[in-house]
């Protein structure tokens, strides 16, 4: 193995262990809770090969509640019902009537663990509305909440798929070839009729409808590669074969063997620079966890519009044949370092900073405004300045995202910030902070808002896709 | 008969909580003088008097996301130092306007700047300047680049400007304006 290649595994083996680092295990158990109240996760925990949960952090969000531990027992009042539990006992008492326990009650550090598979018969009594528990696939449906959708293929030419949904979804949509994959963690998805629905179509073949560890995916199979669009506030997405422009201007390079790849499927060529890797740009969320970031109305923050907005934007450059490195898919934090370090480490061609406020309208996008530079040696920036040699691209990059911007109707401005991490990133950096449309702060969290900014910064990512490959 | 060095020890000991006495109720007076002005809202300082000159203040306008030159005629004391904070107390009133085109709070101040090596400039603000900001990209920057170019235009001399809050460093203003370096007033100038 040469040694720029060893540089080049290390670096990418860092960049994977610092970005799982800062997200959640995917293989950590949780129970997705869904309630016109509040739809929330909570890990699930095993004890004495059963799965348990606790039963305070299950009713925080649902109303006023209070528990206490006295010796063994635990008691917990919620609104102005009242329940006691034993420790290790398998009944309890809920409005001063029995209630049964499928397992064991356990006291943890003043936590009381209820068995998964008691929830049914424990919430309606505390809550006095019915639950629907989806207990394999550890979803909880508190009341009237279910989100349908309903499949239907328009055969015209090209043929798309139009997913009529009953309430508003976000799903984090990913593709490969062959397949374009929703997965919904916070929309109480529920499945349609038949979990499978197969379509006498050569381009859109089958839809499946899965449910596990608290989400629901909905995986659309194809014989091309396939984009999703949002339209009516969220509530449809339709998908289609991904056009052939947005693929353009690739080079010939064969793409690498895959697993999966359907035989005789087109599969979109990736952008390539000239040593035949992938372009890669990396999409940075800002803010995050207990940084939310603005507050742009009274529910809603700077970090949940930033998030949404990144995974449109990883779509749609995934689209047009980047490699995507999300820095968060999650609410998880992160400093300015890490995302600076995360950023470097991928040697990736293009950082593109997501931010959102409630001033002004449209979007802007800002390059660096490096800081007077501190000690320099040689070639080698300070950390304050490590931007300058690419700050020219940046602008570049800058003005074709305004340019695009403009051109889908978005008033728009490039202007220079001193916003970290831009100054210590070694690639083309660019923040974007996208503000009210017309419809004013409604449209920042509207996934055919994003939809429409993201189309325009990855049309203008890909445009300069020759001069990203080529940066020093 | 009480032997005498007793008689003089306890002598000594009374003086010594007589004056201990004293002493204390000197602190107090001490002590309340301190509350009492601590409390005072008043200005310590006079108003700037000297005469009238011409200056131009950057304001920062939200609705077209610029800065506007703007003419003003204000009194500016004779030292540069005394000249600066009045310079940007005299924008720092536009922004506090009812109908201001970059509101700022009631309550956000300049406490001192600080003209220290040649070319560098420290300007302090007070903690509601910047625990009252408005979050943003936009608002932030566009507050940073008036108070710089304000002092840069009409202090000759000053390259470069950083940003205290209540004399400490700060990583951002409200969070995204990094203000942990210092800023070099011809980039600002170019950003425009």
């Amino acid at each position: 193995m040469s040694s720029a290649t060893t540089h080049k595994t290390l670096a990418t083996l860092l960049a994977a262990l610092i970005f799982l680092g800062a997200t959640p295990s995917g293989d950590e158990k949780r129970i997705s809770i869904y309630s016109t109240v509040a739809t929330y996760a909570l890990p699930v925990l095993d004890r004495n090969g059963r799965e348990y949960v606790g039963l305070l952090e299950i009713l925080e969000p649902l109303g006023r509640v209070s528990a206490t531990v006295e010796g063994q027992r635990w008691k917990l009042r919620f609104n102005d019902v009242d329940s006691e539990f034993v420790a290790r006992k398998t009944r309890g008492r809920i409005r001063g009537r029995e209630a049964e326990l499928a397992a064991p009650f356990l006291i943890e550090n003043s936590r009381g663990l209820v068995p998964l598979s008691s929830l049914t018969t424990l919430l309606p009594r505390f809550l006095g509305t019915p639950v629907n528990f989806h207990e394999s696939a550890r979803r909880l449906f508190i009341g009237d909440v279910a989100t349908q959708v309903r499949a239907q293929l328009d055969a015209t030419n090209p043929p798309r798929l139009v997913l009529n949904f009953s309430a508003p979804v976000n799903p984090t949509i990913s593709t490969e070839p062959g397949k374009l994959r929703m997965l919904f963690t916070r929309d109480p998805l529920v499945p349609p009729g038949s979990e499978t629905l197969s379509f006498d179509n050569k381009t859109i073949t089958q839809t499946t409808f899965s449910e596990s560890n608290g989400s629901a995916e909905l995986v659309i199979a194809g014989a091309a590669p396939l984009m999703a669009s949002f339209s009516n506030n969220g509530r449809t997405i339709t998908v289609a074969a991904a056009p052939q422009g947005a693929v353009a201007g690739r080079a010939p390079t064969p793409e690498p063997a895959m697993s999966g790849v359907q035989s005789g499927a087109a599969v979109p060529a990736p952008p390539v620079v000239s040593n035949g890797r992938r372009l890669v740009a990396v999409v940075d969320p800002d803010h995050g966890g207990e940084e939310r970031g603005a507050a742009l109305s009274d529910k809603l923050a700077e970090k949940d519009v930033t998030l949404g907005f990144a995974r449109l934007l990883r779509h749609e450059l995934e689209m047009r044949g980047f490699s995507v490195l999300l820095l968060r898919d999650g609410d998880t934090s992160l400093t300015l370092d890490q995302r600076a370090g995360a950023a470097n480490a991928s040697h990736a061609e293009i950082y593109l900073s997501l931010h959102a406020s409630s001033q002004g309208t449209g979007a802007r996008a800002y390059t660096a405004l490096l800081p007077v530079e501190g000690e320099s040696k040689g070639i080698f920036h300070a950390w304050n300045a490590v931007q300058a040699p690419t700050l020219a691209l940046s602008r570049s990059v800058a003005a074709a995202i305004v340019s695009e911007l403009q051109k889908k109707q978005f008033p728009a401005r490039q202007s220079a910030a001193a916003l970290r991490p831009l100054n210590n990133v070694a690639m083309a950096a660019v923040a974007v902070e996208l503000a009210p449309g017309p419809g004013g702060i409604a449209d920042l969290p509207s996934a055919e808002y994003q939809q429409k900014a993201a189309a325009a910064i990855a049309d203008a990512v890909a445009s300069l896709r020759d001069r990203l490959g080529t940066q020093p | 008969m009480i032997p005498r060095h007793l008689v003089i020890g306890v002598a000594v000991m009374l003086a010594v909580v007589l004056s201990m006495g004293i002493y204390l109720r000197h602190m107090r007076r001490r002590a309340g003088e301190i509350q009492a002005a601590a409390a005072d809202a008043r200005p310590v300082a006079p108003p700037a008097s000297g005469p009238t000159e011409n200056v131009t203040l950057y304001v920062a306008d939200d609705a077209a996301g610029i800065l506007r030159a703007q003419a003003a005629k204000i009194p500016l004391p004779g030292g540069r130092q005394q000249r600066a904070e009045e310079l940007l107390r005299a924008l720092l009133r536009i922004y506090q306007q009812p109908d201001s085109p970059h509101p700022l709070a009631a309550a956000a101040d300049i406490r001192s700047i600080y003209l220290v090596a040649p070319g560098a400039a420290v300007i302090d603000l007070n903690a509601a300047f910047a625990d009252e900001h408005r979050s943003g990209i936009l608002d932030e920057q566009l507050t940073v680049n008036s108070l710089v170019e304000t002092l840069a235009v009409n202090i000759p001399g000053v390259s470069r400007v950083r940003i205290l809050v209540e004399g400490r460093t700060r990583d951002t203003l409200a969070g995204h304006a990094d203000l942990s370096e210092f800023f070099d007033v011809s980039a600002v100038a170019q950003a425009q």
